[in-house]
């Protein structure tokens, strides 16, 4: 993917640049608001990455509400270091399609980042049926089948389920799953989310000979098809 | 916080101060005592002297009455004594009448048609007295003085008149004690307004004075002074600014609190990954030893963010700014969702989630805060739960309660009530008090994971919806349990129950 990075701190900045580039997609940078304006309107880009607080006069959310009222609609990944719940919806209010707050971890941020990059592609006609190598699921009457065996889930197994196949290949965070799935937005101490997903694997996994539901270590799970 | 919603609504007075150079002149006096018992003293004044009026106007109207019925009847006697004998009689009766008259008061005059002076103490018949029977009131000259008179004159038979007078100098005489009374008012009056203003002045001094001792003691720093109560209208200024004092108070405690925590519990976590960062890049002899000492530091600052991220929020919720974020949450949605999310995690511990709830009316409060702290209970509860043990999260609606102390159901529900209730080792008393300060830890609990704020942050969210929490014994366990009002009037209920219970 085409990802455009504005961030004015160096070391976040190479960071991310680096981990993106060893991901396989193609980066631009811009260090301060002004360039990073420019290029966010002149070249076309699959996601932008935006600090909010940026030098020059022109800040993060600047930036976003240019784009948006210039009806681009590039998804855009804000990083911010405000953490407080306000301003996360504020981002999201301004036009914004995702928040990382710094500190963050790299995988959080590429899993977040491969996911917006996906949805840009998909969000053309509603889909019906969403079918992973033996796994289909069928939206409208939720029901599940792989390998053309009837797999009994509950609503919210579902939703978790759809979340992982919708981002079939690519990685998913415990927070994104929370978020997404639950639509909350706390941090939980315990592993809620790793006993439900453990749950889900039990139903889709344990009655096959292949797993496709995969731990990731240190970044959450990935849902990868079978190879037949 | 906020608490304006709290106080009475009182009319705001709206001094507007004469603009310099204005038309209209200011009043100059300032101080608020002197201003005070002028006030009290004119209208003192006012009101004696309207008071003296109504006893002068009645006496002299009663004094007037008496004075006519006694001319009356006696012109009657003595025209009694013309129809038994005549001139001769009636002048006689006069002398006789004239001579026994002690006072002095009696005045009589008897002429002929002539219009000659038979008898009487009157030189000569008044020039304006022209109709009969008719009552005048007159100055007349006597002996030396002139004196204010009423008289009545009467035709007799044969061209004869009568006229028959009083002296009413007693009515002078009358007027003259009112007027002296209501001079010596006016200066007691005066006096006693004098010495009120300056006791009014005293007195309002020493109520702003306490008021402003208290300030400024806290001004200079010293948080703990409060002012005293003294039963006088200034309590309700004095409680208010106590009340601001013992919130400013907790907020200084919580800052405390917080720094003392940044320090200790900070520095631990912070210290340990710079020592494993430290020996690594010392003595790490594979790559993969290298790897582990990274990844436990990046474990530990995760932890370290974690523990910012809990105290940040605590403190934005403490501010009360996130009430701007209230909406009515549905607690029967959430309460489910929320044992639905759990459920599972009690399961894979072994444990059981029961979920006792009765249905119940929607919440103005801040949904995400609400989660975040019913997360934090439940959380704790599996965390402390010995295995194969019972996690009960109950909720109902709280009925009202009438002045009268009984349950008032017909005014619906005057809130609502969470608890989350484990079979764990429970906590001590002393523990359950300490429980809710921040970085708080039970000794029983410094093995299990944590930073201690968990329950700062459910009690931060429970004062942000004027709510009430409480950690009671629940042998076995502990059951914590939320309260949260759902009006305005029950909010204050509950934070006068809270109030008493502080005090006792």
């Amino acid at each position: 993917m085409r990802i455009l990075l504005v961030e004015d701190d160096p070391t976040v900045r190479s960071f991310v640049l680096k981990g993106l580039k060893e991901a396989g997609h193609n980066v631009d940078q811009a260090d301060n608001g002004k360039d990073g304006l420019y290029l966010a309107i002149g070249e076309k880009y699959d996601i932008i990455i935006l600090d909010r607080m940026l030098p020059g006069g022109i800040d993060g959310l600047n930036i976003l509400e240019t784009l948006r009222g210039q009806k681009n609609n590039t998804p855009v990944l804000l990083l911010s270091a405000l953490s407080e719940v306000d301003d996360r919806v504020d981002g999201l209010r301004a036009g914004g399609d995702d928040y990382v707050t710094k500190p963050f971890a790299f995988s959080e941020l590429l899993a977040r980042v491969e996911a917006l990059g996906r949805r840009g592609h998909n969000d053309s006609a509603p889909e019906t049926s969403l079918t992973v190598g033996d796994l289909s699921l069928d939206l409208l009457s939720r029901e599940v089948r792989r390998g053309g065996q009837k797999i009994d889930l509950q609503p919210r197994e579902f939703r978790l389920l759809e979340f992982l196949v919708r981002h079939a290949g690519q990685v998913v965070t415990r927070t994104m799953l929370l978020e997404k799935v639950w639509d909350y937005h706390f941090d939980p101490q315990t592993n809620v989310i790793d006993v439900h997903v453990s749950r889900l694997r039990q139903k889709v996994d344990k009655p096959f000979e292949t797993a496709i539901i995969h731990t990731v270590r240190n970044a959450g799970y990935i849902l990868r098809p079978t190879q037949d | 916080m906020t608490e304006d919603r709290s106080l009475p609504r009182r009319r705001r007075f709206r001094w507007r101060p004469g603009r310099p150079g204005g038309k209209r002149g200011r009043w100059p006096i300032r101080s608020a005592g002197i201003n005070f018992a002028l006030g009290y003293g004119v209208l003192f004044l006012i009101s004696a002297t309207l008071f003296l009026s109504f006893i002068w106007w009645s006496s002299t109207n009663l004094l007037n009455q008496h004075v006519r019925a006694f001319i009356e009847t006696d012109a009657q006697e003595l025209q009694k004594r013309w129809t038994y004998g005549g001139a001769p009689a009636l002048g006689d009766a006069i002398t006789d009448r004239l001579e026994q008259n002690i006072d002095d008061d009696a005045l009589y005059l008897l002429t002929d048609r002539h219009g000659r002076r038979l008898a009487g103490n009157l030189p000569g018949w008044p020039v304006a007295i022209k109709r009969m029977d008719h009552f005048y009131e007159l100055t007349i000259r006597r002996y030396t003085f002139t004196t204010p008179a009423e008289f009545k004159a009467y035709n007799l038979p044969h061209g004869f008149r009568l006229i028959v007078g009083h002296d009413i100098r007693g009515r002078t005489l009358l007027s003259t004690v009112i007027t002296r009374t209501v001079i010596w008012c006016a200066v007691m009056i005066a006096l006693l307004a004098v010495g009120g203003a300056l006791v009014v002045r005293d007195l309002f001094r020493r109520m702003v004075g306490s008021i402003a001792r208290t300030a400024s003691a806290v001004a200079s720093g010293d948080l703990n002074h409060r002012i005293t109560l003294t039963g006088s209208e200034t309590d309700l200024v004095a409680e208010t600014v106590n009340t601001m004092l013992d919130r400013i108070n907790r907020l200084m405690e919580g800052v405390r609190q917080v720094s003392n925590a940044i320090a200790h519990d900070l520095r631990t976590p912070i210290t340990r990954a710079r020592n494993q960062l430290e020996e690594a890049l010392f003595s790490a002899t594979s790559p993969d030893e290298l790897r582990t000492a990274v990844d436990r530091a990046i474990g530990d600052l995760d932890h370290i963010t974690g523990i910012f991220e809990a105290l940040l929020r605590i403190a934005q919720i403490e501010a009360g700014s996130r009430r701007s974020a209230f909406t009515m949450v549905d607690l029967n949605q959430l309460l489910t969702n929320m044992a639905e999310l759990y459920e599972a995690s009690a399961e894979d511990a072994g444990l059981r989630l029961h979920l006792d709830t009765r249905p119940l009316p929607p919440l103005h409060g801040d949904e995400r805060m609400l989660q975040q702290a019913l997360a934090n209970l439940l959380d704790n509860a599996i965390k402390f739960s010995p295995p194969d043990s019972t996690l009960t999260l109950k909720a109902h609606p709280v009925p009202s309660i009438a002045p009268s102390g009984h349950p008032a159901p017909e005014n619906g529900p005057a809130g609502v009530e969470i608890s989350v209730r484990d079979q764990g080792p429970g906590m001590n008393d002393a523990d359950i008090l300490r429980a809710h300060e921040r970085f708080f830890r039970a000794e029983s609990a410094r093995n299990t994971p944590g930073s201690g704020l968990g329950l700062s942050l459910v009690q931060a969210v429970t004062s942000l919806h004027h709510g009430r929490l409480t950690l009671t014994q629940a042998h076995p366990g502990l059951k914590v349990t939320l309260f949260l009002p759902l009006t305005q009037e029950a909010e204050q209920a509950s934070r006068s129950v809270s109030l008493t219970e502080g005090s006792s």
